[in-house]
């Protein structure tokens, strides 16, 4: 059931035929992506999910000019890749938070725009008010090694904001975090996003993580990595992502699909999809 | 109050620390065997006569006695205060100029894979090389250049070799730091559209600060260790080195004399120590990372 559920007009993101071979010496190559296509509509959040290894990371750093397709294509915007990260079109949040320990919370969010010219008076507004957007103006001045792990993933999704990206690219920026920090960044990732109204893509390997934040769910297959389906999440009856959506009869539906795809792939796939996916 | 009393503990240990020391050797003088302890022909310990041990308080009350019995006006500790700021100050040109080498030759290995694989055997070779051997050929090199008026003297050739001694922890050191980024820095890096020399200023460099300081520390010692040697290896006077050996000469009848300029050249080291630990104070904030 491939659909594509376009919530805004024009595509962020266009991927097509994309492979992706990493060479080693005695010929064995892994074949990390193969024949990926996927669009992803300005303002969709789409989750990328999959076992250890279905590539999933690699599509994203593709997608980010950090690493290059062996075939295929990528566009941004309508722009080749490496011109969108030179545009600044895309903020990027990894699994590590990847604060720089020697700046303030305030200096760590404002370093992409001290990096690309921002005067220092508009770089003090904007990050006062990202700071005041994910719930850490108090902490302005305090440093990276004072905060707990979700504030610093909070400051990192901060500074991905920054530059008022339409497309957010993150990398499992919850895996590291507790139960119960995690479903409370969700949350507060679904507002985020929606005074923000940027396009994102995310990868995870939680079913449940998944399925909450995402419009669409895409699943993948390790080794070499494809697309297995797409299936799309709608929001509630009342139409919000909140934490009534976790309870309902919808999201056990949509999870108890994602899951059944992962685990009903062929069966040389079944036992690394069990070992990969976490089915919290 | 408690800054100003944990200050003062460690005053006070470290005092303690040198009267241990001494009280040990006194113990061991008043104690040990006149010949030294032997086994077999080898003397393990040294001998407790006081021609080979002067007492503590004959080493220390010989900075105020005069040079020698001809000429009155200086004492011991006035010159060997003189030869230790001769000393400090060329091993201090010296340090300078193998840290900015040093970290010259680190963004360079650290930029370029050939600049790393062409250099970096022949750096660790360079200090095979023995000090003694290279000193004179320093200073023959040396004497050739004349630039307009300026000569080079005698002491340029001990800071230079000094400062031979002193890039190597650097640069080792350096390289390791600029190195030590995370994987998901440099990833934010290029995310940012930011290049390489960009990167190494706002990114490599702060991140070396932890390897950097005890390379600067080692270079410290390193480049005052060098002078030392090379000041008896040229024979330049006015400094310590010379010192030594000039007072060893009059070891036999003056036995606490040659300690003088020794615990002059500590003293030296110490400083050039606690200079960096200055420079330490004040990159704190790169530092936060040091403790986890």
């Amino acid at each position: 059931m491939i659909s594509s559920s376009t919530t805004e007009s024009g595509t962020a993101v266009e991927v097509a035929g994309l492979s992706r071979v990493f060479p080693r010496r005695r010929g064995d190559d892994v074949r990390a992506l193969e024949d990926v296509q996927l669009t992803v509509s300005q303002g969709e959040f789409v989750s990328l999910i999959g076992p250890s290894g279905c590539g999933k990371s690699t599509l994203l750093r593709i997608i980010a000019d950090l690493d290059a397709p062996t075939a295929g294509s990528v566009t941004v915007f309508g722009k080749s890749a490496q011109q969108a990260r030179l545009d600044q079109d895309y903020g990027i949040a990894f699994q590590q938070a990847g604060l720089l320990p020697w700046r303030s919370v305030a200096d760590n969010v404002a370093l992409p725009l001290e990096l690309h010219g921002t005067g220092s008076r508009a770089r003090k507004d904007r990050v006062a008010e990202l700071l005041e957007l994910v719930g850490l103006g108090d902490f302005a001045r305090a440093y990276p090694d004072e905060l707990s792990g979700g504030m610093q993933q909070r400051v990192a999704i901060a500074r991905a904001l920054a530059e008022s990206p339409r497309l957010l690219l993150m990398d499992e920026p919850f895996g590291a975090l507790d139960e119960i920090t995690r479903e409370r960044m969700q949350g507060e990732l679904v507002r985020i996003c929606a005074e923000t109204g940027a396009a994102v893509v995310f990868v995870t390997h939680s079913i449940p993580e998944a399925v909450f934040l995402s419009d669409r769910v895409v699943v993948m297959t390790p080794r070499p990595g494809r697309i297995i389906d797409i299936v799309d999440s709608g929001p509630g009856d009342d139409g919000r992502r909140d934490d009534d959506f976790r309870d309902a009869a919808g999201f056990f539906h949509t999870v108890a699909r994602v899951r059944e795809l992962l685990h009903g792939g062929p069966g040389a796939h079944a036992v690394a999809a069990i070992r990969g996916v976490e089915n919290r | 109050m408690s800054r100003a009393l944990r200050l003062l503990g460690r005053i006070l240990l470290g005092t303690l620390g040198v009267l241990l020391l001494a009280g040990a050797w006194e113990a061991y003088k008043a104690l040990g065997p006149s010949n030294g302890v032997l086994i077999g022909d080898t003397t393990v310990l040294p001998r407790t006569t006081d021609l080979a041990m002067p007492h503590v308080w004959e080493i220390v009350t010989k900075f105020s006695d005069p040079v020698n019995s001809f000429s009155g006006t200086d004492t011991v500790g006035s010159v060997v205060w003189s030869a230790c700021l001769f000393t400090l100050k060329l091993s201090a040109i010296g340090w300078v100029i193998g840290v900015v080498v040093g970290l010259v030759l680190a963004v360079l290995m650290a930029r370029f894979r050939l600049a790393e694989s062409a250099m970096l055997p022949w750096i660790v070779l360079s200090q095979t090389v023995p000090l003694i051997a290279i000193a004179p050929l320093v200073r023959r090199w040396g004497s050739q250049i004349h630039i307009g008026g300026w000569v080079w003297s005698s002491e340029n050739s001990v800071s230079v070799i000094a400062a031979y001694l002193a890039f190597f922890p650097v640069a080792v050191g350096a390289l390791r730091g600029l190195r030590s980024p995370d994987a998901t820095h440099l990833d934010l890096m290029h995310a940012y559209g930011v290049g390489w020399w960009r990167t190494l200023v706002k990114l490599r460099l702060p991140s070396s600060v932890p390897y950097l300081l005890p390379a600067l520390r080692l270079a410290a010692a390193s480049s005052v260790i060098g002078t030392v040697v090379a000041e008896v290896s040229i024979g330049l006077r006015g400094g310590v080195g010379r010192l030594i050996i000039e007072y060893a000469q009059s070891a036999g009848g003056d036995p606490a004399k040659p300690w003088a300029p020794i615990l002059g050249a500590v003293a030296v080291g110490l400083v050039a120590a606690g200079a960096v630990g200055v420079i330490g104070l004040l990159c704190r904030p790169y530092r936060r990372g040091e403790a986890t």
